[in-house]
């Protein structure tokens, strides 16, 4: 059988009309609030078309309809059966907590992130000091390819500030070259976790080698003055970005759980989302400090207050971690 | 027709109303991203002119602007536009795309930001290279970042309302006459051979002469055995001007 379909239009129109422009009132303004009865109208709305495109699809044929239909039965389903709750105004409280809540909530992720990290700087380190001449692969930066001697000589001499003019560029140049690191890191998680654990390895053999490079030199002092201000905060965001980024490898493979691949993705997206953020928001610390701090060596900044300074940032954000946000 | 042949993603609803959603082509994809590279490339050239009134201050703090705006202004573009346009940056709105919840449900800020942070692996090693290949392998054609933030980017359906009259536009429909067998025609006629003609009339200009007679023939034939009219009623008329009038009599027209 098949459907009087000029009538069939005619009489249903007005209610389609009805329901397209309730949902066009929903995308233009997402923060409205409807009332009992016009929720209940929407819920009528989306039964009856609902209706009309089963009777279309079993009594009639014609596709441009059953798509106009469709299309209004597909966004008023997505506005239905939505449970979960609309975003409201940012509260920032709640943000900065959220934070240090992620964090722990997957507290094993970062200390595999840091177990990495540890495992490719004694790679780092034994590679160079088994063979000094590996430095220009494994830290292949123009910065770090000469002697640590003769650069702390260079530094420590310095007469003019070397960062002249130049300090404010430098620090945007860091904050948004570690921020993309960091970024790199969370999303190759997506590789089912392959790609953040080269990442994290890797990361470690650059320090380790460098560690290498100066202790072994006997400049441990210059380095951990040099490394400490920024690294304090630096190191861990980047740490935090492989925290995130194996949390995402686990909720892609899923080892032993029942929910399926999208019911795990969407209970780590929020912390994802937090994670990434707070570790973007450290690593324009981390690229300021950088830029007006870590360049100065003694005399100009001693290198005890610079160790001291490190340590103390350390310390803030390991409480921060730990007890911010707490129920 | 086309359905079939465009990936669709179909939702099963609780009440058991089966609907689906046009997928986005790679194609499609990459054309608006193109058209997001030149609106960022628009900003970036906005960015550095507007700096130039921080030059006072030095040209280490404007440089320092530039790039830390043309920064925010990359990573935030996709995401601020998505939320704010329900899954939809310029270029998405330009050829009609759209970025949704895989379960058809709305587009969460998490989700947003998730997949536009997952580019970064999306883009290797260069022009979205992993993107394009996920997307093609993925039965939704998801890059991996649509993987991990559980979104499809559909082709958005246009609201048009049936136009019988494009199907059809004869003024007069001699088959009109007879209401009871018109009625007899719809009771008997299968739905999907109504589809198939309602389909070739709509692209009837675009086919072979040859074809389109042959086609016309053979729905005609159909037709005709289904219920047979007076010989008055169709005298005269070509095939495919009684598979014509045969749709709009069951259309009630």
């Amino acid at each position: 059988m098949i459907l009087d379909l000029p009538r069939f239009v005619t009489t249903e129109r007005v209610y389609w009309n009805d329901l397209q422009a309730l949902l066009d009132r929903l995308r233009l303004e997402p923060n409205w609030r409807m009332s009992i009865p016009e929720i209940e109208r929407l819920h009528y709305l989306y039964e009856r078309c609902s209706a009309d495109l089963v009777r279309l699809d079993t009594f009639a044929t014609e596709p441009q309809l059953r798509a106009y239909v469709e299309s209004l039965v597909s966004r008023a389903y997505a506005e239905i059966h939505e449970t979960r709750a609309r975003a409201g105004k940012i509260r920032w409280g709640a943000l900065i907590g959220a934070f240090p809540r992620a964090f722990r909530r997957h507290l094993g992720a970062f200390r595999l992130a840091v177990g990495l990290t540890l495992a490719g700087c004694a790679f780092g380190w034994f590679a160079i000091r088994v063979d000094p001449d590996a430095k220009a692969v494994l830290m292949p930066f123009e910065g770090l390819m000469g002697s640590p001697a003769k650069r702390v000589a260079q530094e420590e001499s310095a007469k003019t500030d070397r960062m002249h003019g130049q300090k404010a560029s430098f620090s945007a140049q860091l904050m948004t070259h570690n921020i993309q690191v960091t970024v790199m890191t969370l999303a190759a998680g997506v590789t089912w976790g392959v790609g953040t654990i080269i990442l994290l390895f890797y990361n470690g053999v650059i320090l380790g080698a460098v560690a290498a490079d100066y202790v072994g030199a006997g400049y441990g002092q210059f380095l951990a003055g040099w490394l400490l201000p920024h690294g304090a905060i630096e190191i861990p965001a980047i740490l935090l970005g492989g925290q995130a980024g194996l949390v995402l490898a686990s909720a892609l493979i899923g080892w032993g759980e029942r929910a399926t691949r999208t019911e795990r993705l969407r209970a780590v997206a929020h912390d994802l989302l937090a994670i990434a953020l707070g570790a973007a928001a450290m690593l324009v610390w981390a690229g300021v400090v950088e830029a007006f701090v870590s360049q100065y060596h003694q005399p100009v900044l001693p290198y005890g207050l610079k160790i001291a300074f490190g340590i103390l940032e350390m310390a803030a954000l390991t409480i921060f971690l730990a007890r911010v946000g707490r129920e | 027709m086309s359905a079939a042949r465009t990936p669709a993603l179909r939702i099963e609803t609780p009440e058991g109303v089966v609907f689906s959603l046009r997928l986005a082509s790679p194609v499609l994809r990459a054309l608006a991203w193109a058209v997001d590279g030149l609106v960022l490339a628009a900003a970036a050239t906005v960015i550095e002119k507007s700096v130039r009134v921080f030059a006072m201050l030095g040209t280490d703090w404007a440089t320092a602007l530039q790039v830390f705006l043309y920064f925010v202004a990359s990573m935030a573009y996709a995401m601020a536009f998505e939320w704010y346009w329900r899954g939809q940056t310029l270029g998405k709105r330009l050829f009609g795309l759209r970025v949704v919840d895989a379960q058809g449900l709305r587009l969460r800020p998490a989700q947003v930001v998730l997949r536009n942070l997952l580019r970064a692996i999306d883009f290797l090693p260069a022009a979205y290279l992993v993107g394009v290949t996920a997307c093609l392998v993925s039965r939704k054609g998801q890059r991996l970042g649509d993987l991990a933030a559980n979104t499809v980017v559909l082709r958005e359906a246009k609201l048009l309302e049936p136009d019988v009259e494009q199907i059809a536009p004869v003024k007069y429909n001699s088959l009109a006459a007879f209401p009871h067998l018109a009625a007899r025609l719809r009771s008997r006629v299968d739905p999907e051979a109504v589809r198939i003609a309602v389909t070739a009339l709509a692209m009837r200009d675009g086919y072979e002469p040859a074809a389109r007679v042959e086609l016309f023939g053979e729905l005609a034939t159909y037709f005709r055995g289904l219920v047979g009219f007076p010989e008055g009623a169709v005298e005269g008329l070509t095939d495919e001007q009684y598979v014509r009038s045969a749709v709009r009599a069951i259309y009630g027209k």
